[in-house]
């Protein structure tokens, strides 16, 4: 069986950093094995290392890619497709979309496992209408920590569906799934993108336009008084004729000697101006590849880099729609005052909310903004946490590198289930993230 | 569509290979021993690439059965490559002819006698390509492992003959020697990070020495020039090294 070996290693936000112990087993019969024999309760699986914070992070971590890398099946009549969990998203979509199927469910990113997706239970850009990830996956094995691999869905085992779908690895090693894809004509998106002037009329496009599949705003958070909120809301759906063909652009990299004091605070106001203005009509519409339109980020390489080597946080919170508006101002006025405005701010209008126990989203407006790590950053993160859970918000695990278990828990109302969950069925003792111990999961 | 049998599929190396293969559109004929342990990658691979794949039961070790296994094939494939081979345990196989002769049987005598039919069904065919996974080890015997690395050399210095045999009968043949992978074979050894390829790199080295017609293939590169150095060493000096 391979031998671990000590690595430093950190999530995609590059904070924390931390010395791990990395197995890597070759096969599924290692993987078992290893399970099996492993009494270090500080011990968490492995995706594709794009969680931001230290969601896969532990003393022992199970690098899942190479022994569950499999395609078990595909019908591609029904759209069910059946992968180990190791598979990456963009692996799916290149032997998916020419069949003429789509990800039912789709991040911003799709360099993340099938595995990462359902543990985080992911949410795309058509959540009010679609939903999380997991109302996708029909099927799923669970490797459970006494060595056994259990079978879950929405009728079976359906605790342990719950909780392993938002579960961030806690509850086993998820092995494989299935899921029910989307069909699609074709691989354009007609994009509509409205320019408003404001978090006022931010808003209104967003609630007028839910019958719109996918919706997204990128907000100027350098803009301050009358202009507070105002955004580039774009609205989106799949073109009902062809072609169906991927995409060929070939990703850049960002270098590895990139200076991060090129992202400060004035060349951030900068480009934020510049991208609201760039859009000159208060809307225009085009059609775009759904590499475009769903994932502009992974045209880059190693984005990450960007904000150097001492990283970033990227902050996620939701809002309940009640609180939204008010919340979102005093949020956004307070990052504006501060002069630490992330250069990509994105406002979400999400749907209902799902049962399982820790998945993200709820009905209302969720905010995600990257920062770059500087002193002054995290007193002003603690403000904005009180500012988060005034308005009875929470914050997205996959994404949290820092908050509080006072704050995270408040979020939560199903949080003790969970962890009532694990601790009957002696999870609390195998599976364990530096995360899941700071906010006490 | 072309199509590439690969013997010994079960290995690392060979996995990758198939991966490789497979991305580029080619059907593939995997052959090896208990070969339905490899049911799972055959489906990964045809869902993946949209290809066809086949398994196949092989046993190196029966020369016997070699001319029923080739004769059984659905069609006679493009090209074949071969990934046969035993690292042994040395110094056990010093005392123990069955060790020995298993070092020899699977890295050299069966590959040799299923190349050998193979061979002549591509010369007749005026067509196709040979693949032989030998190993920097045949390249100078060392004390550590010469048994293994007799076994390659052997292999290494077959190849070349086919190669030169063939040249008329527009069949290539290509000589892969690989330094240290980072293989199931190797899980237990300390290896030089620098100097390690993953079994995807020398796929991928593979399949471009293949397809530019490349007659002996180090992967890493860097091996070529290792080895070059360590043939320039004299005898006297060598036989005094502990290598």
């Amino acid at each position: 069986m391979p031998r671990a070996n000590s690595q430093q290693l950190s999530g995609w936000g590059r904070f924390p950093a931390l010395q791990h112990s990395v197995f890597t087993p070759r096969t599924q019969a290692d993987l078992h094995r290893f399970i099996r024999n492993n009494d270090n309760p500080k011990t968490i699986a492995f995706g594709n290392g794009r969680s931001y914070g230290d969601s896969a992070l532990s003393e022992c971590i199970i690098d899942c890619r190479k022994a569950q890398n499999y395609f078990i099946d595909f019908d591609t009549q029904q759209g069910l497709l059946t992968c180990q969990a190791g598979v990456i998203l963009d692996e799916i979509l290149k032997v998916i979309v020419p069949k003429g199927w789509f990800l039912p469910v789709t991040p911003g990113t799709r360099f993340i496992t099938l595995g990462g997706a359902i543990a985080a239970d992911v949410h795309g850009k058509n959540h009010h209408q679609a939903g999380c990830f997991s109302a996708y996956v029909t099927d799923l094995y669970l490797l459970t920590s006494d060595g056994t691999t259990v079978r879950c869905n929405q009728n079976l085992e359906t605790d342990l569906f719950r909780a392993t779908c938002g579960g961030m690895g806690l509850t086993g090693i998820i092995l494989s799934a299935t899921i029910q894809l989307k069909a699609i004509a074709s691989t354009e998106i007609n994009q509509t993108t409205h320019k408003t002037q404001n978090l006022e009329e931010t808003f209104a496009v967003f609630e007028h336009n839910q019958s719109s599949p996918y919706s997204v705003a990128w907000i100027d958070c350098y803009a301050k008084n009358k202009s507070l909120g105002r955004s580039l809301v774009s609205l989106g759906e799949f073109s009902e004729d062809g072609p169906i063909a991927l995409a060929r652009k070939k990703a850049r990299t960002m270098p590895r000697w990139f200076p991060s004091f090129m992202l400060n605070a004035w060349t951030i106001q900068l480009f934020n101006t510049l991208y609201y203005h760039r859009q000159r009509q208060p809307v225009k519409t085009e059609r775009v590849h759904y590499e475009r339109f769903f994932y502009p980020l992974d045209g880059i390489q190693r984005w990450n880099r960007m904000y150097g080597h001492k990283g970033f946080i990227q902050y996620q919170f939701i809002l309940p729609k009640d609180t939204s508006f008010e919340g979102l101002q005093e949020i956004l006025k307070t990052i504006a005052d501060a002069g630490q405005g992330s250069f990509l701010a994105v406002l979400k209008l999400h749907g209902k909310e799902n049962n399982n126990w820790l998945s993200f989203p709820l009905e209302g407006y969720s905010l995600a903004l990257d920062f770059k790590i500087q002193d002054k950053l995290f007193p002003l993160l603690k403000k904005l946490d009180q500012l988060v859970l005034t308005h009875r918000g929470r914050f997205y695990l996959a994404k949290d590198a820092r908050v509080s278990q006072e704050v995270f828990e408040r979020g939560y109302p199903n949080i003790d289930q969970f962890r009532q969950f694990r601790r009957t069925h002696n999870m609390h003792r195998h599976f364990n993230s530096a995360q899941s111990l700071r906010v006490g999961l | 569509m072309s199509s590439l049998l690969i013997l010994g599929a079960k290995s690392d190396i060979a996995r990758a290979v198939a991966q490789q293969y497979a991305a580029n559109g080619w059907d593939l004929l995997l052959a090896g021993r208990a070969i339905n342990e490899l049911d799972d990658l055959a489906k990964d691979l045809a869902i993946r690439h949209d290809i066809k794949v086949f398994l196949h039961e092989f046993d190196a070790n029966d020369f016997d059965s070699h001319a029923a296994f080739v004769a059984k094939l659905p069609e006679l494939p493009d090209g074949v490559i071969t990934a046969i081979g035993y690292l042994g345990d040395q110094q056990q196989a010093e005392n123990d002819w069955s060790e020995t002769e298993q070092i020899m049987n699977q890295n050299l005598l069966g590959n040799v006698s299923v190349l050998n039919i193979l061979a002549n069904l591509f010369a007749e065919r005026q067509s196709g390509f040979i693949i032989g996974i030998s190993s920097v080890a045949g390249d100078r015997g060392r004390q550590k492992n010469y048994l293994y690395g007799a076994a390659k050399a052997g292999f290494s210095t077959y190849l070349s003959g086919l190669r030169n045999r063939l040249y008329q009968d527009k069949v290539h043949v290509l000589t892969v020697k690989p330094g240290f992978v980072n293989t199931q074979m190797t899980a237990d050894m300390d290896l030089p990070q620098k100097l390690t390829a993953e079994p995807e790199q020398v796929a991928k080295a593979i399949y471009k020495a293949q397809q530019k017609n490349k007659n002996v293939l180090y992967s890493k590169g860097i091996w070529a020039w290792i080895m070059r150095i360590i043939r320039a060493i004299p005898e006297w000096q060598f036989k005094k090294m502990d290598l």
